[in-house]
């Protein structure tokens, strides 16, 4: 019962209109928490202690670990649009994979900067071939550069989602790989020290202020998603009525 | 389905279907090396694996565009759409098809290629081998980037770039596979039977995703 009314809710929002009073409903909020997270999560980030062997470089890690942890969820997401748009047909999820995409590329390009600013003084260089993690991110900043070019060489914005869709399903298969390489590899990277089984290794000091900053991230990822969603329905609806205003005005021209 | 494979065969092997421009380009590819990082030939045989592999991986981008594009100019693909027969077997006899045509060859020229880089004979035996196995994978790959771009009226360099990220597993199992041939301590079965895993995963993953585009791709 639950399920199918969560269909319907669903179903109810392939009208873009309803999409859009949602959205106008939710982004102002959405923006005040994001606001409001960021405030506090980078007030903790610059007061905490620094570590006493890292100093103040640890603190790169309040934008790095977010930053990479949402260039995952943003291919997820993407992923689970694909399905949608696959399966259902759900014109939503179209724009929403075509809309996370730059997002996605944003965010790797973020998280693989702060990593090599981060890496110079930890580990005397800005970047390396042999890590495992590091290259499994460059791949994934390039499928998502690929996936826009894809997106912007089709005309028809239904055909490139489709198409689009099947490439990010196939690509997929990079995020295990980028989850399990620290495990896999055992190189320069340092292993998962927050998502584990046996609980958190990280000092709580840490702990706190990455944990703000990665869910104002993830609420700032989602204000701009649907910020992006939105401009591409706007965008649509306007090639629609210049399609259409043509259409009348040659008609004029004729008669 | 044998009158498909050998349909494709003849087509990429006679005139204009660019089989043997791939083998000219690898050889291009390699030779040009030298000249880049000068005649040592000590250093060269150093990269040889490497350079060979990649020269391969670079050629089999080559001919990717023209996989399912030919068939869709002369509507052939439309009656394989239509057909009875799963299209994922259809894709996955194209597929081998392609590989015979394109990827094969690569094959046997690499020894000569290996000669030019100056590598000894367990290196380039092992290079053959890691380019048996690993250049399905390739062509499994390029199938979903030939499939997707399949309506593109300028779709070799995008099929290229979307192919590449996914093709760098291949590259780096498969040379690795062939220097721990050469290289004493490092073992050379783990890598070549990765490479022979990648290869066999994609044979399922490619030519579903490569249908699932063809069908997408029109209307």
């Amino acid at each position: 019962m639950t399920e199918s009314l969560a269909i319907t809710k669903l179903s109810d929002l392939a009208n873009p209109t309803r999409f859009m009073a949602l959205v106008a409903r939710l982004v102002p909020w959405l923006a005040a928490i994001t606001a409001l997270l960021f405030a506090v999560g980078l007030y903790m980030s610059f007061t905490t202690e620094g570590d006493y062997q890292q100093g103040d470089t640890v603190r790169i890690m309040y934008v790095h670990v977010p930053a990479a942890w949402l260039a995952m969820m943003c291919y997820t997401i993407m992923a689970l649009s694909a399905i949608g748009t696959l399966v259902w047909r759900h014109p939503l999820a179209d724009v929403s994979h075509k809309a996370a995409a730059p997002l996605g590329a944003a965010f790797t390009l973020l998280a693989l900067i702060t990593g090599s600013l981060w890496g110079k003084p930890m580990w005397g260089t800005w970047w390396t071939w042999g890590d495992a993690r590091l290259t499994s991110v460059f791949i994934l900043f390039l499928m998502y550069l690929g996936l826009i070019a894809l997106n912007r060489a089709i005309d028809d914005p239904s055909r490139a989602a489709r198409v689009a869709a099947v490439l990010i399903l196939v690509g997929f298969v990079n995020i295990p790989i980028i989850k399990f390489s620290v495990e896999w590899w055992n190189t320069l990277h340092q292993k998962s020290s927050v998502l584990r089984l046996d609980g958190p290794t990280i000092d709580p000091e840490f702990l706190r202020p990455l944990l703000v900053m990665a869910l104002a991230f993830t609420l700032l990822f989602f204000t701009l998603h649907l910020l992006a969603m939105r401009n591409e329905i706007l965008r649509r609806r306007v090639s629609a009525q210049r399609r259409m205003s043509a259409r009348i005005a040659s008609r004029g021209d004729a008669a | 389905m044998i009158a498909l494979l050998s349909r494709d065969l003849k087509l990429s092997v006679r005139a204009g279907g660019g089989a043997l421009i791939g083998v000219l380009f690898f050889t291009a590819v390699v030779a040009v090396i030298p000249f880049g990082v000068g005649p040592d030939l000590n250093l060269l045989a150093r990269i040889g694996p490497a350079i060979v592999w990649i020269g391969a991986l670079l050629s089999s981008l080559l001919g990717l565009d023209r996989m399912f594009q030919t068939d869709r100019e002369d509507g052939s693909l439309d009656l394989m759409l239509m057909q009875e027969h799963p299209l994922v077997l259809t894709v996955l006899i194209k597929c081998l098809a392609h590989w015979l045509g394109h990827g094969l060859p690569l094959v046997i020229a690499s020894p000569l290629l290996g000669l030019f880089m100056n590598m000894d004979e367990m290196a380039i035996g092992a290079t053959m081998a890691t380019l048996l196995v690993g250049t399905p994978a390739l062509t499994f790959i390029g199938a979903v980037g030939a499939a997707v771009a399949v309506a593109l009226p300028r779709g070799g360099l995008l099929v290229s770039i979307l192919v590449l990220p996914l093709a760098i597993p291949v590259l780096i199992f498969g040379v690795s596979a062939a220097y721990a041939a050469v290289e004493e301590p490092a073992p050379f079965l783990p890598p070549f039977l990765i490479l022979i895993a990648i290869t066999m995963f994609f044979a399922v993953l490619g030519p579903l995703g490569a249908a699932l585009a063809l069908r997408n791709a029109d209307d």
